[in-house]
């Protein structure tokens, strides 16, 4: 239903609101109940001075009955919806829900806006639990000393003539598990102070690289140019703080100026105005392989590109061993990804390039075109087995550029914190499952 | 009617007072503090329940009751685990692995004595 035929649900909504009845409402503006009855209904179409004559007597703007709810209203119901693959939500009927509806709308989308808030919450602590084996050890005994101490006092409270003897031995366990309880409590507070305070307990030495990469976003022009060496830029970046993270940063610049000398910037950009971001015509121009083209688009500078591209690297054991993210595609920080993703899929088809269109379930749902190959990192030898890295470039895709209408692949993030409850990949159950 | 109940558990004050509760309910209660032998000391002690703590020294609650599970005198023996981990996963791990009833410290001992009489109820006669 267009927008411009739901002035009459508004009006009775708001009405309602007013706790006015139709007959009231009718006489203030001078028409019979059975005609406003009609407006309600979106029957007789509404302006002019008895529009104004309602919003008047309603108290509110002429444009909210007649404009409806805001357009980021209806788009965050939507998102809503789409959120929701299993529930066929009527998505193209969200204006008119909103127009309708408009305090269960704002319910709605408030909810949305909580939950997503939540999962973002639940994937943080969860990761942590999970993968910090000292907070959980700490969490184990706070929470068994107040077992005890929840127990003894209970027993205590409730048996009012315990013999002394037991009352002993219960207070003086009491005791002591309440000492114990305050030091585990300030241990772990200390705990958790130190590893707000400190990046070095929290990040890992690619951690460091990757977020001084992202810091640059991962263009690096003095190796573009040639005028700095990844020794130097490394020798100079104070934030890597470790022995490793500079070894990893020497690494990864190392390898980004092979490949700036192999498609340098100024000629791929010529290249590229010809045949847009087309990683196999890239890599045949500059006759080069497509593991250096997918990094080479990864490094391109953002002016150059109507949306930033992303770049995930994985090693045969399926470590992320290299992580550009890019909005709307959430890449887990501690533990294992999602399997489904196509840089895993070109680990099982070395040298095969796959191309996908993928949606990532949960937050944003925003589309991507994955482009992957695995791709030996040794020279062939016939007495030791090929090591292979997959490399995936993600292009921020719309439906329209989807021209060709490739499936769209629904992929997660990380089991814990995915909402698609039937999954032949899933490893472990979700924790979105029961809670929300 | 068997009214032993074997309680594995390695925190002492913890021990103490559940000991003290079931006793005070008439239950005969024997205790257990290490993981690595407690498979062992069920199937000696022959309890009609057995509680159960998660993590323990030597050997998780977890391992101990799958072995229980797959040992056929034990296989039905009602088990209520005890631990500090709530989270729908290890539930889910625990249910899978065949226990009884998942409790969560800190608990109430109203509940213990409940899941312990309720269990035992259920339990097939020895």
């Amino acid at each position: 239903m267009a927008r411009d035929t739901l002035t009459g649900t508004r009006i009775r909504e708001r009405r309602t609101i007013a706790g006015l009845r139709q007959a009231d409402l009718a006489r203030a503006v001078g028409i019979s109940a059975s005609y406003l009855n009609l407006i309600e209904h979106n029957r007789r179409r509404i302006g002019g001075k008895l529009l104004m004559a309602i919003s008047g007597a309603l108290g509110v703007e002429a444009t909210l009955l007649t404009e409806g709810a805001e357009a980021a209203q209806i788009a965050a119901l939507r998102e809503a919806a789409v959120d929701m693959p299993d529930v066929a939500a009527e998505a193209d009927r969200a204006e008119e829900f909103a127009g309708r509806f408009p305090g269960w709308a704002e319910v709605l989308t408030r909810t949305h806006r909580r939950v997503l808030s939540l999962e973002a919450t639940v994937e943080t602590l969860s990761d942590r639990l999970t993968h910090d084996p000292h907070l959980a050890a700490s969490l184990h005994e706070v929470l068994s000393t107040a077992a005890a101490i929840r127990s003894s006092a209970s027993i205590l409270a409730e048996n009012p003539n315990l013999e002394a003897e037991w009352q002993d031995r219960f207070h003086r366990n009491i005791n002591e598990d309440s000492l114990r309880l305050a030091q585990s409590s300030k241990a772990l507070v200390e705990y958790l102070d130190d590893s707000a305070n400190s990046d070095d307990r929290t990040s890992a030495p690619q951690e460091e690289v990757e977020t001084f990469v992202a810091e640059q976003r991962n263009h690096f022009s003095g190796l573009e140019a040639g005028t700095a060496t990844p020794d130097e830029i490394v020798a100079a970046e104070p934030r890597l703080t470790t022995a490793a993270a500079r070894d990893i940063g020497r690494r990864v610049l190392r390898q980004y100026a092979r490949d700036a000398r192999l498609i340098p910037l100024e000629r791929l950009r010529e290249v590229l105005s010809d045949t847009g971001i087309d990683p196999v015509a890239i890599a045949q121009r500059f006759d080069t392989d497509l593991p250096t083209a997918l990094r080479r688009l990864a490094a391109l500078p953002d002016e150059d590109l109507a949306a930033p591209l992303g770049l995930i690297v994985a090693d045969a054991s399926g470590s992320l061993i290299f992580r550009k993210q890019v909005e709307g595609f959430a890449v887990p920080r501690f533990g294992s990804s999602c399997p489904l993703w196509p840089v895993f899929a070109a680990l099982g088809r070395p040298n095969v390039p796959l191309r996908r269109v993928i949606t990532q379930e949960g937050r944003g749902r925003a589309m991507f075109t994955a482009f992957a190959v695995a791709h030996p990192i040794m020279a062939p030898d016939f007495d030791n087995d090929p090591l292979y890295h997959a490399t995936m470039l993600l292009v921020p895709t719309q439906t329209d550029d989807n021209a060709e209408g490739a499936r769209v692949q629904s992929v997660g993030t990380t089991c814990r914190v995915c909402p698609v409850a039937r999954c032949a990949a899933r490893r472990e159950v979700s924790v979105l499952g029961e809670e929300f | 009617m068997n009214r032993k109940v074997l309680l594995i558990e390695d925190e002492p004050n913890i021990i103490e007072a559940i000991r003290f509760l079931l006793m005070r309910d008439g239950w005969e209660v024997e205790t257990h503090s290490d993981g690595s032998t407690a498979v062992q000391a069920v199937q000696k002690s022959g309890p009609a329940l057995v509680i159960l703590d998660m993590m323990l020294p030597g050997r998780s609650g977890m391992d101990i009751l799958r072995d229980l599970r797959e040992i056929s005198e034990t296989a039905n023996l009602p088990v209520l685990m005890l631990t500090a981990r709530g989270q729908s996963r290890d539930r889910d791990m625990a249910e899978r692995a065949g226990v009884s009833r998942f409790m969560t410290k800190p608990f109430s001992n109203a509940e213990v004595l409940d899941v312990v009489r309720d269990l035992l109820a259920q339990a097939p006669s020895q």
